[in-house]
């Protein structure tokens, strides 16, 4: 079997999986995957970054929150309709990581870190200054009756979940390829020497700032579909902590592995859904859980499965 | 002598393993199959579920300890009266850490996987509004104690109640009378710059505007401040009344910095007590409150006109005269809220009497029993005073408390009559289909 072969049947088999799911998992199980699903496309997108770029930002609770009330916003106020607000949602992501992209990117290492960070918060502050169209820490509710796309219905179960599965297997096979494409293979490159990148020829940093563009616009999908599936905007989703889920996520899962994000947040999710029926003290379970994997599997869930059993797991 | 001990089977690592795997059938099947989980018919001795959405961690968390306390407690004595509809009520609770997106989730745990019969009890206002689209479509009743105007504004849905206390409009607006005729009519307001204080800045500056009064200045004061000595000198010097609404730790700081602005020269200080729930007014920094007044939804401190309701109140969810915890006098309770979970809970047993409720089939019976509910007396079921429910806005009205810091207590100098705190309805929920 060719790498390439291989590859197609994991993420085919994966998109499978999760399609069969809903046929068998309760409801409860079945509705907490279609959230997974949503969040997992962030992961992805901040997979690209972290995962493929080598760089590590703490500030994608921005391009999330910029996909998310980009979308709310035009259905809201615009009295858009779900299609052209999901593509209002994108493009509003794709614009805000270009700039924010284009500045954050004059700085490296611990400094990128930073100002990534302290452009999230300046978009938080944002969201809250507009509250007349935002309804700021409060949020809103995008009504029921909008939220369908070409005919429909996005609340029920069924609909909702074999949306957000469209969604996560279109970003899910992109990504595949495209880290596997020249343009990927040279982002590996970066994050592996960027110096000799730049020495063999590669504008690094246009490579770079491309990646942050995709990376955001990605993250900015995963909000607006979270908008759209869930009917809620709030400044909450453009706080720290949403910043700094999917770098959780993906170091979990697996960082530079495509199946890392998914199980992530798969594990994510069901370790604090479970850790809480079992005691108020739930956070701490979770804090002992994630040092020990990072103790013992530093390579994240699917990094310590490529580096032990399947060196050709993507 | 005959040995009567019971011969116990040897213990192989056959039935070990044996009972293991039953065991764990047993408790994997009903989580992971799909619907032998929790559709069973409920039974006449089966428990009515109610889901409790508490903000046991996060921002919330001074207020969901006490919210938790007196759910308990309102839950106790209802099953001390026999339960609802002579079935026993359990209170299945669930953190949602002060998050909208983890509120969302509980509600879809409580209908899909608790099989709760309705859910409750959340008071911050985001986790409402980032709950209540999923509790239309889970068709599960949601009863919030959240002071949020976003039940009567139309912005949620049908299946979204707020019977256990009053909306922050409604509030402002009984309040606007009493800061007009006996403190002044120039009032600066300072407010923290999230929601919650933008629905202060516009509903009181319009309530004042009707006592023939004006807000001359607005002070919006980010939520990330930690100091406020540049903001005081904003206040202009013909202010009457200062007006402020802040939220979070920095409060304490707050107080101490305006204490210092103002000295002994201060213009009158009306607040509203969200800004110091759970908080001493005997804390060291706040000497500056007294003679200031502060709006309460109910009175910390026990009156001397107290009635046996809430006397026996206190009493059942363990709170001393004062408004602290009886075992540890440093546990301040959030008293101006928490009632609204107890009288929320009874609201709930008289729907679901009223409709004779049987099970989750009957969840559009209760909310129309509910909407149908107007007047609520004071009673033990609503210990903080009479109350008019508005079924069509899905909001109840009630009494308001002005109270006055002498002593370092909280005296109420003035007690709102319901209709003080009308507005026209500005949605009729009883027109939507479930």
């Amino acid at each position: 079997m060719t790498a390439a072969t291989r590859d197609a049947a994991l993420h085919l088999g994966v998109l499978t999986l999760l399609a069969g799911l809903w046929f068998v998992l309760p409801t409860y199980h079945s509705g907490n995957l279609a959230r997974i699903m949503v969040l997992a496309v962030y992961a992805m997108g901040y997979n690209l970054l972290f995962g493929y770029t080598g760089l590590l930002s703490l500030g994608h609770a921005l391009f999330f929150a910029a996909g998310m009330y980009g979308l709310a916003i035009a259905m809201q106020q615009g009295g858009w309709s779900a299609a052209p607000g999901f593509l209002a949602g994108l493009i509003a992501a794709l614009v805000v990581s270009g700039v924010a992209g284009a500045l954050a990117l004059r700085t490296t290492g611990v400094a990128f870190m930073i100002v990534t960070l302290m452009f999230a918060q300046a978009g938080y502050l944002t969201v809250l200054y507009f509250g007349a169209i935002t309804r700021g820490d409060e949020g809103f509710v995008i009504p029921q009756a909008a939220r369908s796309l070409a005919g429909i219905d996005l609340t029920t179960p069924a609909n909702r979940y074999f949306a957000a599965l469209i969604l996560f297997g279109a970003v899910f096979l992109g990504l595949a390829w495209l880290v596997r494409s020249p343009f990927g293979r040279t982002l590996i490159a970066i994050r592996e020497n960027e110096a000799r990148a730049k020495m063999l020829g590669y504008d690094t940093h246009a490579y770079k700032l491309r990646a942050v563009i995709l990376s955001g616009t990605i993250s900015g999908a995963s909000g607006a579909a979270y908008a759209l599936l869930f009917g809620y905007a709030g400044a909450t989703f453009a706080t720290v902590q949403y910043s700094i889920f999917p770098l959780l996520w993906v170091l979990l899962g697996g960082a530079g592995t495509t199946i890392g994000p998914l199980i992530g947040a798969i594990f994510m999710f069901y370790l604090i859904d479970l850790a809480s029926g079992v005691t108020d003290a739930y956070m701490l379970i979770a804090g002992v859980v994630l040092v020990l994997l990072t103790l013992f599997a530093p390579q994240g869930l699917a990094g310590t499965l490529r580096n032990r059993v399947w060196p050709w797991l993507p | 002598m005959t040995d009567k001990t019971p011969t116990r089977a040897p213990f192989t690592r056959r039935a070990a393993l044996a009972t293991l795997g039953a065991t764990g059938a047993s408790l994997a099947v009903p989580g992971l199959l799909p619907g032998l989980g929790g559709t069973a018919q409920a039974q006449s001795g089966d428990p009515i579920k109610i889901g409790f959405q508490v903000h046991r961690t996060g921002i919330g968390a001074a207020y969901g300890r006490w919210y938790d306390r007196t759910s308990q407690a309102a839950v106790a004595r209802i099953n001390d009266m026999g339960g609802i509809n002579g079935r026993p009520v359990e209170l299945v609770s669930e953190d949602d850490g002060t998050d909208p997106k983890r509120g969302a989730e509980v509600l879809e745990k409580f209908a899909n996987q608790s099989n709760c019969d309705v859910a409750f009890g959340t008071l911050f206002s985001h986790v409402v509004i980032g709950s209540a689209p999923r509790a239309a479509e889970l068709k599960l009743p949601y009863f919030v104690v959240s002071e949020g105007h976003h039940v009567a504004s139309g912005m949620l849905n049908r299946y979204t109640l707020q019977p256990g206390i009053t909306d922050v409009k409604s509030q402002v607006i009984a309040m606007a009378p009493f800061v007009g005729d006996n403190l002044g009519k120039k009032v600066t307001m300072m407010f923290a710059d999230f929601a919650f204080g933008h629905d202060h800045r516009d509903f009181f500056s319009e309530a004042i505007k009707e006592q023939g009064g004006k807000v001359i200045k607005m002070i919006a004061i980010p939520p990330t401040e930690t100091s406020f000595t540049k903001y005081f000198p904003q206040i202009p010097q013909e202010t009457e009344v200062l007006y402020h609404v802040m939220v979070g730790p920095a409060v304490l700081t707050f107080v101490k910095e305006m204490g210092e602005f103002f000295g002994p020269s201060r213009p009158e200080i009306f607040g509203y007590i969200d800004s110091l729930e759970a908080v001493s007014i005997d804390s060291p920094g706040l000497e500056f409150l007294e003679g200031t007044y502060f709006w309460e939804g109910n009175p910390r401190y026990a009156q001397t006109d107290q009635t046996e309701f809430d006397k026996a109140f206190r009493e059942a969810v363990g709170v001393d005269d004062s408004g602290a915890s009886i075992t540890d006098p440093a546990d301040v309770s959030t008293y101006a809220h928490m009632f609204g979970c107890w009288e929320t809970l009874n609201v709930i047993k008289a729907g679901m009497e009223a409709c004779n409720y049987q099970g989750p089939e009957d969840r559009q019976a209760l909310i129309e029993a509910v909407e149908a509910m107007t007047e609520m007396p004071a009673s033990m079921d609503h210990p903080q005073g009479d109350k008019l429910f508005n079924g069509k806005t899905h909001q109840v009205f009630g009494v308001q408390y002005i109270s006055k810091v002498e002593d370092g207590m909280l005296k109420v100098v003035h007690t709102t009559s319901i209709e003080d705190g009308f507005y026209p309805d500005e949605v009729d929920y009883t027109t939507q289909p479930f």
